[in-house]
Formats: structure tokens, C-alpha cells, sequence
């Protein structure tokens, strides 16, 4: 018996250091990223290249804060309208058709499927033909309800799954309480909903903010850009500074970090929601 | 893999009431049959706003003779699927279709391949393992801008680190952005490390499913670990396997920023793939030929959309 327990400690340990050396071969690159932009310019091309910031400078990060924080800004505005856009076409999509019924919910469940699959570079198109006549192309609007288009779909299947599993007597007891259709979703089914609504928040954020075909199409020309296509407009006028590209690298990383510091849960959950079923 | 919506179907698990509840249920919560509408009514106005009307946009750019003077006055000449037919019969297409073949396949054999060989490894309790699994989330979550600059260079061919490593090992440096021989292959590789999370996440839900006494039993019969994973966590695993590489198909297909960033589909188109050639057509270059780039992107729609039923398919099978 004893035995047992501690060659099963054993293993474990074994366990977790072979599990350690994977994350970090797998993070390597991140940390690589982090690396260079602590990296002195002269050291850049070192051959080899140093595995540790030996002189480490701030420099990068310096250029980040006097060059890309209109950019970051934008990102910001555009991530949060992208937000607010999604969950409020979303949320009541999916209360018609997970909880009132709606006819053709079905349909409209399979319509959201194939809208998913088509390539953002040809929306892309369509996007530019419509926004060369209404004057919406540099615009912070127009990048705004393009970036939806990843997240709305994505919002709808996620809340309505999660909505069909909202026990029908709650509802029926908000009827008899005398709550109408639209006091019901606000009172009862959005509050229960949150952590769907974090969930759809979350990814809708991240997707806006990452998103280059959308912003290098749509608002290549426009006074403040987002800060995907600042990185890229840097990298394409500056081949000596690679500290300062990925010092702005890791500045935009930061969200993702943050989300996966105090969102990790609702990442995986994200990330799994539909694709597999119970 | 620009992992856009992954909430591929969450389709409705309707646990219906019972009948005489359910009509209950109708004539009080329903109100008027309006009321759902009034409430999906935004979202439908939307699709077909910012998803048919693009599309239609699409298509029609692809059926006329779009330059950037006819695109501001709209009066381009129709000509039919003459940009299908010159698409198709251009010197690219067929580099541009065998490349796309071979990014797509390769990309989902190993993202699947690894990411299943670490969702089993994460699949046994040890220390660390819950917060490592998050760890690997992170290249996922990373814009792809971010994640294709750093691989471009690492991969750069005097000071990246990829060939400092292989310098170290006695292996011959490699120009993996500047020759044709290899550019595909860098692409790939930074691919299948960005689809890696996903595929990992999903397998491991998966995983998760299949029940535990499966295995005792499997243990009892004296099965070995690899006989176990063979003959029970691939063949139960296999529903879920489908629908990672399938959801890994259609997102792979739609793959542009990666290769735009890192090499932009060069040298020489030697890593251009369908996407990106639509991309350099309209954006890319200073004239933008979007009739052309759109007849490209419509036939990627029409690849996807196979794949894509499979998957519908799929999942109503599934749900059966």
C-alpha cells in the first residue's frame, strides 16, 4: 500500500515537470516576444541571439507609449463598441429563439452556422463596395459593425444554447408576477444569463481587437487605426527597431492576458460551447 | 487559424415539457406571436444588412468588370463568370489550390495530432496541470498580428532564433521567409502552434466525456496504456475528432493574416494560398482588382460550404 502511494507521487512529479517543459516550449515564442523588446537595438542582431534581456532597455517600450497609445485608444472604442453591438443584437435574438419559441428558429440557427464559415476577406469586399458610397470607410462606425460580423453569430448560438436550459417555470412565475415579454428578459433571463453574457463580452472584445483584414481593408487610410494595423504600418516602415514592434506586440497582448488571468473559465468555456455537445 | 465563432451549433437541447404544460406555456408566455419576432427582429435586419447584403455585393463584384473608377460610379461592365473563367485558368490558381491543400492538411494533421497527444497528457492529475492547460491558451488568445511578427522573427534568417537553435544542433541555417522552398513551411509551423489551443481545449472536453469505468474495465482486461488509448479513448473520441477537424478545415481556409504578415503569399507565390491571393488582389497591391479577388474569395465560400455541410451532417447525426 505504501508502495503504491509513493510511486504514485513519483509519477506525478515526473508528470509535472514533462508538463512544464511542454507549456514551455509552447510559450516560447511569447516569451520571445517579451525578450526582444527588452533587447538593446544594438544587441538585435546578435548572432547568436541572447536568451535573456542582458542589457536591458526600456526603449521599446518608450516608443509604445510616444507612438501607439492614439492606436491603442482606438482598439479600445472599437473592442467596446463591438461589445455593446453584439450582446444587444444577440441576447434578445436568443430569447426568441430559445425561450419564446420564435418560428423559423431553426432556420435562423442554421443561417448563423454558414455565416460563420464565410472568409472575413470577402466580407471584406462587400464591406468596401457598400462603404465607398456611404462614406463609412476610416471610420471608427464602419470598422465597428464589420468586426460585429465575427462576434454576432458566435453570440447568438452561445446565448441561446445556454438560454434552453432556463427551467420554464421561472419564467411561467415572472408571467404570473405579471412581468410582460420584455421585463421578463430583463429582469429574469439576462440576470441568470451573465456569465454567457461575460463569456460573449469576452470574445466579442478579443475578436475586435485582434481583428487585421477588417481594419487593413476598411480603415487603412484612417487618421487613428486600431492598433493591429499600427503594429503592421511599424513593422512595414521599420526593419531596425524590432524592440519597439514588440514592445507594441506585448502592449497589445495585454487584454488577452488580463482575460486569461481573471477569464479563464470563461475562455474554455467559450472555446468549447457548442463545438462539443454534453 | 483565425478561430473566429466556434459556437458552431450550439443547437438548442430542447427539453420540451410535456404537452399539456407546453400548451400552457404557449398561451401565457407567448402574448402575441409578434412579441418573439420584435425580439429577433434587430438580429434579422442585421444579417441581412451586414451579412447578405456584403455578400450579394460579393457576388455581384465577381460577375462585372469592377475597376476603381467604375467601383465610386458604379457602372461596370457585366461580363458574366468571365473572372471565374480567368481565375480558374490564370498560371496561379493551380499553385495557389495546391498550396491551399497542403497549408489546410498539414495544418489540421498536426494541430490535431499534437493538440489530441496533450489533451490525453493533461487528461492525468497531476500538479500544475490545470493551471498549465491555461497557459497553452495563451498563442489562442494572442491577436495574430502579434503571433506572426514574432514568428517572423524568429524565423528570420540572420538573427532569428529558430536558426541560431539549428546552428547550435550542427544543422545548416534555413531562409525560411526568403526562399520558395520553405516559406510554406514556416507558414505552416506558426499555423499549427496558433490551432494547437483550440484543438487541445476541444479534445480535452472530449476527453472529459468519456466515462471513467471505460477504463477501469479496459485496466481490468490488462490493457496497456497504448493499447487503452487505440482501442477505447480514439474510437469514443472519434464523434469529437470529427467535429474539431472539420470546425479546423473551415477556419483554416479562411487563414490570411498569418501568411500576409509573414510573407505576404511570396517569394514567388511560393506560399500563396486561395485566401491570400484574393486579399492581394483587392487590398494588396496599389491597384485593386476586385472582381477578380472576389470571383477567388466566392469559390472559397463554395469549398467552405462542402465542408461546411459535412459538419451540419455531422452534428444532426450526432444529435439522433
Amino acid at each position: 500500500m505504501a508502495r503504491t502511494a509513493v510511486s504514485k507521487k513519483r509519477s506525478t512529479w515526473w508528470k509535472t515537470a514533462l508538463g512544464v517543459f511542454f507549456t514551455a516550449v509552447m510559450l516560447f515564442p511569447v516569451y520571445w516576444m517579451v525578450n526582444v523588446s527588452f533587447t538593446q537595438r544594438s544587441d538585435l542582431r546578435a548572432n547568436p541571439p541572447h536568451l535573456f534581456p542582458t542589457n536591458p532597455t526600456l526603449e521599446g517600450y518608450q516608443a509604445v507609449a510616444e507612438q501607439q497609445l492614439p492606436a491603442l485608444g482606438v482598439s479600445l472604442v472599437v473592442g467596446l463598441g463591438c461589445v455593446i453591438l453584439t450582446i444587444a443584437l444577440a441576447a434578445p435574438a436568443a430569447y426568441a429563439i430559445a425561450l419564446l419559441k420564435m418560428r423559423g428558429g431553426k432556420t435562423l440557427n442554421f443561417i448563423l452556422l454558414v455565416a460563420q464559415m464565410i472568409p472575413a476577406v470577402v466580407m471584406s469586399m462587400g464591406f468596401y463596395a457598400i462603404y465607398v458610397r456611404l462614406g463609412l470607410l476610416n471610420s471608427l462606425p464602419g470598422l465597428i459593425l464589420a468586426d460585429s460580423t465575427v462576434a454576432v453569430p458566435f453570440g447568438v448560438l452561445l446565448f441561446t444554447a445556454f438560454m434552453s436550459g432556463i427551467p420554464r417555470e421561472l419564467l411561467q412565475a415572472a408571467r404570473v408576477d405579471g412581468a410582460g415579454a420584455w421585463r421578463t428578459f430583463r429582469s429574469v433571463v439576462m440576470p441568470i444569463s451573465r456569465n454567457s453574457a461575460i463569456t460573449v463580452a469576452l470574445f466579442a472584445f478579443l475578436w475586435a481587437w485582434s481583428d487585421f483584414i477588417f481594419a487593413s481593408t476598411l480603415a487603412r487610410n484612417a487618421e487613428f487605426v486600431p492598433v493591429t494595423l499600427s503594429i503592421y504600418a511599424y513593422i512595414g516602415n521599420n526593419t531596425t527597431q524590432w524592440n519597439a514592434i514588440m514592445a507594441t506586440a506585448v502592449v497589445a497582448s495585454v487584454p488577452a492576458a488580463v482575460l486569461l488571468v481573471f477569464a479563464q473559465r470563461y475562455v474554455a468555456a467559450g472555446v468549447t460551447a457548442g463545438a462539443v455537445k454534453d | 487559424m483565425t478561430t473566429t465563432a466556434l459556437a458552431a451549433v450550439a443547437e438548442t437541447e430542447e427539453r420540451a415539457p410535456s404537452p399539456r404544460r407546453r400548451r400552457a406555456w404557449q398561451r401565457t408566455i407567448h402574448g402575441s406571436p409578434w412579441t418573439a419576432v420584435g425580439f429577433a427582429a434587430p438580429l434579422v435586419i442585421y444579417l441581412i444588412a451586414f451579412y447578405a447584403y456584403p455578400l450579394m455585393r460579393s457576388v455581384d463584384l465577381s460577375v462585372h468588370d469592377y475597376n476603381v473608377r467604375a467601383f465610386v460610379q458604379g457602372n461596370a461592365e457585366f461580363v458574366g463568370l468571365q473572372n471565374y473563367v480567368d481565375v480558374i485558368t490564370s498560371n496561379l490558381f493551380k499553385p495557389a489550390l495546391w498550396n491551399t491543400l497542403v497549408f489546410v492538411g498539414l495544418s489540421i494533421i498536426f494541430q490535431y495530432a499534437i493538440g489530441l497527444a496533450l489533451a490525453v497528457f493533461f487528461r492525468h492529475n497531476f500538479r500544475l496541470s490545470g493551471v498549465l492547460r491555461a497557459l497553452f491558451l495563451v498563442p489562442w488568445l494572442l491577436p495574430l498580428i502579434v503571433s506572426a511578427s514574432t514568428w517572423a522573427w524568429m524565423m528570420n534568417s540572420d538573427s532569428g532564433v529558430v536558426n541560431a537553435f539549428l546552428v547550435a544542433v550542427g544543422a545548416d541555417p534555413i531562409n525560411w521567409l526568403t526562399s520558395p522552398e520553405w516559406s510554406l513551411t514556416a507558414v505552416i509551423i506558426a499555423n499549427i502552434w496558433l490551432g494547437i489551443p483550440f484543438n487541445l481545449v476541444i479534445l480535452y472536453s472530449g476527453l472529459q466525456n468519456i466515462p471513467g469505468d471505460v477504463y477501469e474495465a479496459a485496466s481490468l482486461d490488462g490493457a496497456g496504456a497504448w493499447k487503452t488509448f487505440w482501442r477505447v479513448t480514439f474510437p469514443l473520441l472519434r464523434p469529437v475528432s470529427a467535429i474539431t477537424i472539420l470546425l479546423g478545415l473551415v477556419y483554416t481556409l479562411k487563414v490570411v493574416d498569418i501568411i500576409w504578415i509573414m510573407t505576404k503569399g511570396g517569394p514567388a507565390n511560393s506560399s500563396l494560398i486561395l485566401s491570400v491571393w484574393s486579399y492581394r488582389e483587392a487590398f494588396g497591391t496599389g491597384q485593386p482588382a476586385f472582381s477578380p479577388a472576389s470571383a477567388i474569395g466566392n469559390l472559397l465560400i463554395l469549398i467552405a460550404l462542402v465542408f461546411g455541410l459535412f459538419y451540419v451532417r455531422l452534428q444532426s447525426r450526432e444529435e439522433h
